[in-house]
């Protein structure tokens, strides 16, 4: 027989106000199996869960009912205190007085029924609660960190340094990511390479971090904890235990043409190649699309040269299965092309380039070793044109996002080019500047002031090539909209920064979600940053959206905290409210059929097949499995499986037609 | 095929070439052109920014007369005329009320339905039997110039990209002309200031025409009879301004798709341009 104690909270005035709490707690006094019902000003003070507590032990209660506020708030309060009395907590439960009645009826009798109605479905629903037991489990302390970008690098490093084990997956042949590709960054100007090569090398020596460049994510299973990944590490067709870098192979390739990457096209690059020379790890790979052997089938020079013998062009590409407990994505971002702007010259002049490629164009160890030379004759150009936002804020023709950088690198270019092009004449073209951060706005201030940049409010119409200059169109809108004509010799387009190819398929891949511009979402925009809605996986750098440098840097530290916090225990307890399906006693095992239905609705792919086994063991049924620990509880199984042989523990169907049928 | 035409006040008056090489051009494609009965004036130059219920009053009426006629399509020659013809039509859609003030004026409910094409989009369909049937190919170096209108503004007209529009250079290709990449391709030639102030239209239009004679071209193609009559009839001026002889023709893309057919230019009003333009046969 049950014996249950009711405690109704007035919540002050809350609830006290509107509902009649000592009259609630008299009628509820006599629902059959009710042995304690009170009424107390703040249940949640410490006198009132000793209130609980003490009516627990004298009372011997099998189950409490609180009549109080909302659960999200008080409800891991409330079932502590049981705990402490040596009751299980999940026979308490809450009646929300609050939320459910009080604040949202008038102050009167109906009121104060309804929410003596609310409790007695309660003390219903708890008469049919059992004992559950919070799930326990096991934590693999490594990190899976996809995407050696400067995000990836940064929260490897912190997640090494914490002591644990970080496996750092990267799909190009070189860690490093854009940060390596560009010049100097603002707002200090230092040397892009400088401060990114130690941090590369740093991450390749690591005891704690196993470098997978040329590599890439197959597969994910499991959940938070419990992942298992399949690498797939394509084949770079040489042995690296075997090569030491020497790029003798390199220099001798016959294939000299291959539009350079890392160079962003301004250069070009052999068919077995590195993609540049600070490189990590240096070892080259063969790009077998152009490689002569693999096209013709003759060449092989780069094995002829090799002095270790390190060629293997019968690698095949690998797959590696990985138990990992945490994953950070760190994929990055792509910028636009400027085949996107047909007004500016459709991205087929030479001489209109977009930011990466100015990047390259300034950078020391760029095409040019850091000379300003325009891409279609190698002259040096006199005027050059920056367009901020050119796609960014564009509803009808780009993405309404701000790309957040360009103000500030367009800044930064246009005082490259002015400290390498003493006499040359920058003109920047923008909306608005938004150069929010320590130090920013005194970096375009510099550029205005110390760099005599020419920054023109106004959008360009059309940039097309008279002759041996680039005709640049515009209006100056500070000046009340008036034609702005300026014969440039070069253009850069600021283009808008967008997700990295692919990112939709890997967010599906991974289970979390993403926006409309296929950058990863985080959980909650204020307060889990980092976090996504997959347990266990956390976001890093411009991946999730437009970022500068000291953003990811910060943000990947944070997702490495993330991930440390979560290694420093050894066993994750999750909630109990999970499904389970039901088991009978043979020959019917269970009233699941085997249909899987539930399989296919479940969206956390917490559906296994288990086979149920005679003595000899023939399989004698395969029926549904719940696995726990991927399990949210969100009861779509439930209501989609035909034999009702799913429950949701703490919800089962008879707790639930137990509290309709007090009503 | 079958289609309403509107000529509109242009092509009965300046631009009496693109009326004349229009028809030619639809006969010899067996495309059936019958005229909106009692059309009137769509109030191009001057009605949109003078009275916003007359502006669409006017082609209101133009639809009604269509509908009536039982055309579900209407070519619209005149890039002006078309603009005002698909601006009113989406206009009366979006309001209902507005409309029926409209068609209380009109006597005549707004006929949605009725499709408004311009030249572009019609040939457009036409361009494998125009391939087909090409005679003598039209192969010179063409500056194909859609002007700022004809296929903008792109919310309006759904039709070929506003900024870098092709359609035109892959007729003139179809009638086996060289369509070159060129800058001036939807600048504006001034068309507004036609009458009024000739200096504007002698440095726009001039600017066009050296745009496409710096590219190349030994024609510029032409789909809008503002174009047409800015950027020959206003040659003497843009010669002047420019401080230079340039003699390119302007053609109407229906001409050069006429002389492909191997039509008579005197039918294709080749004799009616100021700047020479009679067809140099091989
Ligand atoms: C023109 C330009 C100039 C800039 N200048 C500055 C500046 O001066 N100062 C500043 O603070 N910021 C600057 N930035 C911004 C800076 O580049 C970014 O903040 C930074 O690169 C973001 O780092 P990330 O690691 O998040 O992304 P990325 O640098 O994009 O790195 C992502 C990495 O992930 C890899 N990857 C992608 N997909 C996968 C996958 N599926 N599996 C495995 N690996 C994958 C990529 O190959 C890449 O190596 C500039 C950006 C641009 C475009
Ligand atoms: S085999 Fe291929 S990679 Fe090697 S040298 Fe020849 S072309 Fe270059
Ligand atoms: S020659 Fe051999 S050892 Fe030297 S870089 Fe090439 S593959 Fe490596």
């Amino acid at each position: 027989m049950s014996r249950i104690g009711v405690f109704t909270c007035h919540c002050g005035e809350n609830i006290g106000a509107t509902v009649d709490c000592a009259k609630v707690a008299e009628c509820t006094r006599s629902v059959p199996g009710v042995v304690h019902s009170v009424d107390y000003k703040y249940m949640c003070s410490d006198p009132g869960q000793t209130m609980i507590k003490e009516a627990i032990k004298e009372h011997g209660l099998t189950g409490v009912v609180v009549a109080a506020c909302s659960p999200r708030m008080h409800e891991p309060t409330f079932r502590a205190a049981v705990a402490q009395a040596g009751l299980n907590p999940y026979l308490c439960e809450m009646a929300n007085l609050r939320e459910h009645c009080s604040w949202v009826h008038e102050k009167g009798e109906v009121t104060t029924e309804k929410a003596a109605d609310l409790v007695r479905v309660m003390v219903e629903k708890v008469k049919h609660n059992q004992p559950l037991h919070p799930i326990k489990v096991p934590v693999t302390k490594r990190a899976l960190v996809l995407g050696g970008g400067i995000a990836g690098i940064q929260a490897a490093l912190d997640i090494a340094d914490a002591g644990h084990q970080v496996v750092l997956v990267e799909k190009s042949p070189s860690i490093g990511g854009h940060m390596s590709q560009l010049s100097e960054t603002f707002p200090t100007l230092d040397c892009s390479q400088c401060i990114l090569t130690p941090r590369m090398v740093e991450a390749a020596r690591h005891p704690n971090i196993t470098l997978m460049t040329y590599s890439e994510l197959e597969k994910l299973e499991g959940f938070i904890g419990n992942f298992k990944a399949t690498i797939r590490r394509k084949a770079r067709k040489i042995d690296e235990k075997l090569c030491t870098g020497c790029g003798l192979c390199i220099q001798k390739c016959p294939q000299k043409k291959i539009k350079d990457e890392f160079n962003e096209g301004l250069g070009n690059r052999t068919a077995i190649y590195v993609p540049f020379p600070q490189a990590v790890p240096n070892k080259p790979v063969i790009d077998t699309a152009n490689c002569t052997f693999f096209k013709a089938g003759k060449c092989k020079v780069c094995e002829k040269m090799c002095p270790t013998g390190a060629i293997r062009y019968e690698q095949e590409d690998e797959l590696v299965t990985l138990e990992v407990g945490a994953l950070v994505l760190a994929t990055g971002f792509k910028v636009m092309r400027t085949d996107k702007f047909p007004e500016y010259g459709y991205g087929q002049d030479p001489d209109i380039l977009d930011g990466l490629q100015f990047e390259r164009l300034a950078s020391a160890s760029g095409p040019t070793l850091g000379a300003m030379k325009r891409p279609s004759d190698g002259k040096e150009p006199e005027t050059v044109v920056f367009l901020a936002c050119s796609g960014s804020r564009d509803r009808s023709k780009g993405v309404p996002y701000c790309s957040k950088i360009c103000c500030m690198y367009t800044a930064k270019h246009a005082m490259l080019y002015r400290h390498k092009v003493h006499h040359g004449k920058a003109v920047v073209f923008y909306m608005d500047i938004r150069s929010g951060g320590k130090d920013y706005d005194e970096f375009v201030r510099r550029a205005i002031e110390e760099d005599d940049v020419q920054y023109v409010r106004g959008r360009v119409s059309r940039i097309y090539r008279d002759g041996d200059k680039l005709v640049v169109k515009g209006a100056d809108t500070l000046q009340g909209g008036a034609p702005v004509e300026v014969r440039a010799d070069m253009v850069v387009l600021a283009t808008a920064v967008q997700s990295q190819d692919g990112s939709e398929e890997l967010a599906q891949k991974l289970h979390v979600s993403y926006d409309p511009y296929h950058f990863f979402a985080e959980s909650h925009p204020k307060l889990k940053p980092v976090e996504t809605n997959t347990a266990g996986i956390y976001l890093a750098g411009a991946c999730q959206a437009p970022r500068d440098i000291p953003e990811t840097v910060a943000q990947a530290s944070g997702a490495a905290a993330k991930v440390a916090a979560l290694f420093a225990r050894d066993e994750l307890t999750r909630e109990p409210v999970v499904a389970v399906v039901n088991r009978l006693p043979a020959p019917q095992f269970s009233y699941c059929v085997g249909c899987f239905l539930c399989q296919s609705a479940c969206p956390y792919q917490a559906i296994e097949q288990e086979e149920i086994k005679g003595r000899d063991g023939s399989v004698l049924k395969v029926v549904a499995k719940v696995n726990a620990g991927l399990c949210q509880g969100c009861g779509t199984c439930v209501a989609t499986c035909r034999t009702k042989a799913i429950d949701i523990q703490g919800f089962s169907n008879e707790q639930i037609f137990a509290e309709l049928m007090t009503l | 095929m079958r289609m309403g035409y509107y000529p509109g006040c242009s092509l009965l008056g300046s631009s009496r070439e693109f009326d004349e090489s229009v028809r030619a051009v639809a006969a010899a494609l067996d495309l059936d052109l019958v005229q909106v009965p009692d059309w009137n004036c769509c109030g191009a130059s001057s009605a949109h920014v003078l009275d916003a219920k007359l502006a669409a009053a006017l082609p209101a009426r133009i639809l009604a007369q269509a509908a009536e006629a039982g055309l579900d399509e209407v070519l619209a020659p005149c890039a002006a005329c078309y603009n005002r013809l698909v601006s009113a039509q989406q206009a009366l859609a979006k309001n209902p009320a507005f409309a029926e003030e409209i068609a209380g004026i009109t006597g005549a409910p707004a006929a949605t339905r009725v499709r408004v094409l311009n030249v572009l989009e019609v040939l457009d369909r036409l361009r494998d039997t125009i391939q087909a049937r090409v005679k003598t190919p039209f192969g010179r170096k063409v500056a194909c110039y859609y002007g700022c209108l004809l296929v903008r503004p792109p919310r309006v007209v759904a039709f070929d990209r506003p900024e870098d529009p092709r359609s035109m250079d892959l007729l003139a290709e179809a009638a086996g002309a060289v369509p070159l990449p060129w800058s001036h391709k939807t600048e504006c030639c001034g068309a507004s200031f036609s009458v009024t102030r000739t200096d504007i239209v002698a440095k726009l239009s001039g600017r066009v025409l050296d745009a496409a004679v710096k590219a190349g071209a030994e024609a510029v193609l032409v789909a809008c009879p503002m174009c047409q009559s800015n950027l020959d009839m206003r040659r003497p001026e843009i010669n002047a301004h420019l401080g230079r002889e340039l003699d390119i023709p302007v053609l109407y893309i229906t001409q050069a798709l006429g002389l492909a057919l191997d039509l008579d230019p005197e039918k294709l009003g080749l004799h009616r341009h100021m700047v020479p333009a009679m067809p140099a046969r091989a």
